[in-house]
């Protein structure tokens, strides 16, 4: 059995956001990126734990981003996997970013592909979806659980207020969440053994996009705290009804 | 030309946030011209699709198969393509929650539509197709332009405000083919948190974090939140430590809510946390900490210990709704 793992480079989540160009481009001046945290501590560490149990035989990580995505999916090797497939484009077309790596997956036979709920930069979550759709694959979202046996998967996943356990035959595409498993540190012998591993950089094939981003905005700041006698709870009730009117 | 909406239902009833994408798709048709369809799917009944209509549906498309009473991406997709083909759909609309984030996506690859997920506002037609929708969980907003001919959206509940007005929708049923394949997912177990108010769709919240000092101190917060009929949510280090369950857990990588009042008790308000709940209209911050830097994103704040402040304000809150009864 043959995992792909789709890995995202985005901020780190204590980045504080600023935009250039007027308002047009995310300022990445200063900005850290990290392995999104949902594709690392679920969807790469659970593919490497069914490794590990014998039930995949190989793991292999993709990213769709230019050169400068390297050094992270070099921290995605570190903690496991045999190779790693760069497709060389840039996109926040979450469209073009679904498409480039079907094309590639198709011809490549994987038997379950995983990849994070979202990612907490452009918070889409509909790579997985879209994935599914173009190499003609079931879906499963939001899984807390995955696992497989006989070519049927197993999947905890959250649905409308609580949780459902499905059976599915491979293949699979599955977007994880919480529960998967626990997060891992790379180990020195990782993070050496990262260094040779293969890291393949495909051409990007010609997928035109379908959104754009046009510009971006921050939230307007809070005008001032109220403070509120902590004697006077009748006040704070007060003002949640007249003021506030959520109450 | 038409605009559609996925109207999911739970156990044969419409919920309010289905209501107000169902008045969303509306407004959208209007601006465009043109005319709202709603997709039913599953075990409903006429009269309770018929109520669509109060929200502005004008027709709605039924698939009354019993087999969609369990949402599966693939079905759905197939039927929702259809439909949407069948009404010469131009925008399709779904929630941006845990079942529509699973459909929507798949029918945009489909139909090579563009994708805007989380919309927080009418289409901008004047540019273009361009909406808005929130970023870096919450951090910041983002206006997206839809380049495609067919457009997908997935709509973020709590946005605007539900009107109930008079109408009544008609209702027409949809024959989808399926095959063995659509239904390669099987249903083994189901598990379902009765009773309490689902965060992601509570319009008030109840949160605690590491200043609650211990999971033994949550039934103030169980109180309150019972009193003012909230629900109840944590902070990272919360879930973390096991004192309360992870799907309380708000935050960057927990779930991201926009309740109309968010009262945070003994959170201190770091980065990742405020992401998760900034979207939210009003927020009350406790803590004994004057330096924590959640009253800077407050509208309301008291300084004080949890334990005093919160049995006190379940009180002030006790003595206001039976005032207003």
């Amino acid at each position: 059995m043959k995992i792909l793992v789709c890995i995202s480079p985005v901020p780190d989540t204590t980045t504080k956001i600023a935009f250039s160009d007027n308002n047009t481009h995310f300022n990445t001046q200063g900005v850290t990126f990290i392995i999104n945290p949902y594709d690392e501590w679920y969807a790469l560490v659970r593919a490497l734990e069914l490794k590990e149990a014998g039930v995949a035989t190989a793991v292999n990580l993709v990213t769709v981003g230019k050169a400068d995505a390297e050094p992270i999916i070099r921290k995605a090797l570190a903690l496991g996997g045999e190779e790693a497939i760069r497709i060389d484009t840039e996109s926040n077309d979450p469209y073009v970013v679904a498409a480039q790596i079907a094309e590639y997956a198709k011809s490549q036979a994987y038997d379950l592909v995983l990849c994070g709920k979202e990612s907490i930069d452009y918070n889409n979550g509909v790579v997985g979806g879209m994935l599914a759709e173009m190499l003609d694959m079931n879906y499963i979202a939001f899984a807390s659980g995955l696992d497989v046996a006989n070519g049927v998967a197993t999947v905890k996943r959250e649905i409308e207020g609580g949780e459902e356990t499905d059976s599915c035959p491979l293949p699979l595409v599955v977007s994880c969440q919480k529960g998967m498993s626990e997060a891992r540190i790379p180990n020195m012998r990782g993070i050496m053994a990262a260094r040779t591993k293969p890291l393949k950089v495909v051409p990007a094939a010609d997928i035109q996009p379908l959104s754009n981003i046009v510009s971006y905005d921050l939230p307007p700041a809070k005008t001032g705290v109220k403070l509120i006698a902590p004697e006077n709870m009748d006040e704070l009730v007060n003002l949640l009804h007249t003021e506030a009117k959520v109450i | 030309m038409s605009v559609i909406v996925l109207a999911e239902h739970t156990q044969g009833t419409f919920k309010k946030k289905v209501f107000e994408a169902v008045q969303y798709g509306a407004a959208v048709a209007q601006s465009m011209g043109t005319t709202v369809s709603v997709l039913a799917l599953g075990t409903v009944s006429d009269a309770e699709i018929q109520g669509l209509g109060q929200y502005g549906a004008q027709k709605v498309l039924h698939v009354a198969d019993a087999r969609l009473d369990n949402v599966n991406s693939r079905a759905y997709t197939k039927a929702l393509v259809t439909a949407a083909q069948k009404e010469n759909a131009k925008v399709i609309i779904a929630l941006h929650d845990v079942s529509g984030k699973a459909v929507a996506p798949r029918v945009a690859a489909s139909l090579k539509a563009g994708l805007v997920a989380g919309a927080i506002s009418y289409p901008d037609l004047s540019k273009g197709f361009v909406v808005k929708k929130t970023v870096f969980a919450g951090k910041a907003y983002a206006y997206v332009n839809i380049s495609s001919e067919i457009k997908v959206i997935t709509y973020m509940s709590n946005t605007f405000p539900v009107k109930k007005g008079e109408g009544s929708a008609s209702v027409e049923k949809l024959d989808v083919v399926f095959g063995d394949k659509d239904f390669a997912i099987q249903v083994k177990e189901v598990n379902k948190v009765t009773g309490a108010v689902p965060l992601s769709e509570a319009e008030l919240v109840v949160s605690g974090g590491r200043g609650m000092k211990g999971p033994e101190n949550w039934g103030i917060l169980e109180d309150l939140a019972k009193t003012l009929g909230a629900a109840l949510a944590c902070s990272r280090p919360v879930a973390d430590s096991h004192w309360r369950p992870h799907h309380e857990h708000v935050g960057q990588t927990g779930g991201t809510i926009r309740p109309n009042l968010y009262i945070a008790v003994g959170i201190s308000g770091a980065i990742q946390h405020l992401a998760g709940v900034n979207g939210s209209k009003t927020i009350v911050v406790i803590n004994k900490d004057p330096e924590a830097p959640f009253f800077k994103a407050a509208d309301y704040g008291v300084i004080g210990d949890a334990m005093e402040v919160v049995p006190r304000l379940t009180e002030a809150v006790k003595k206001f709704k039976e005032a207003h009864q």
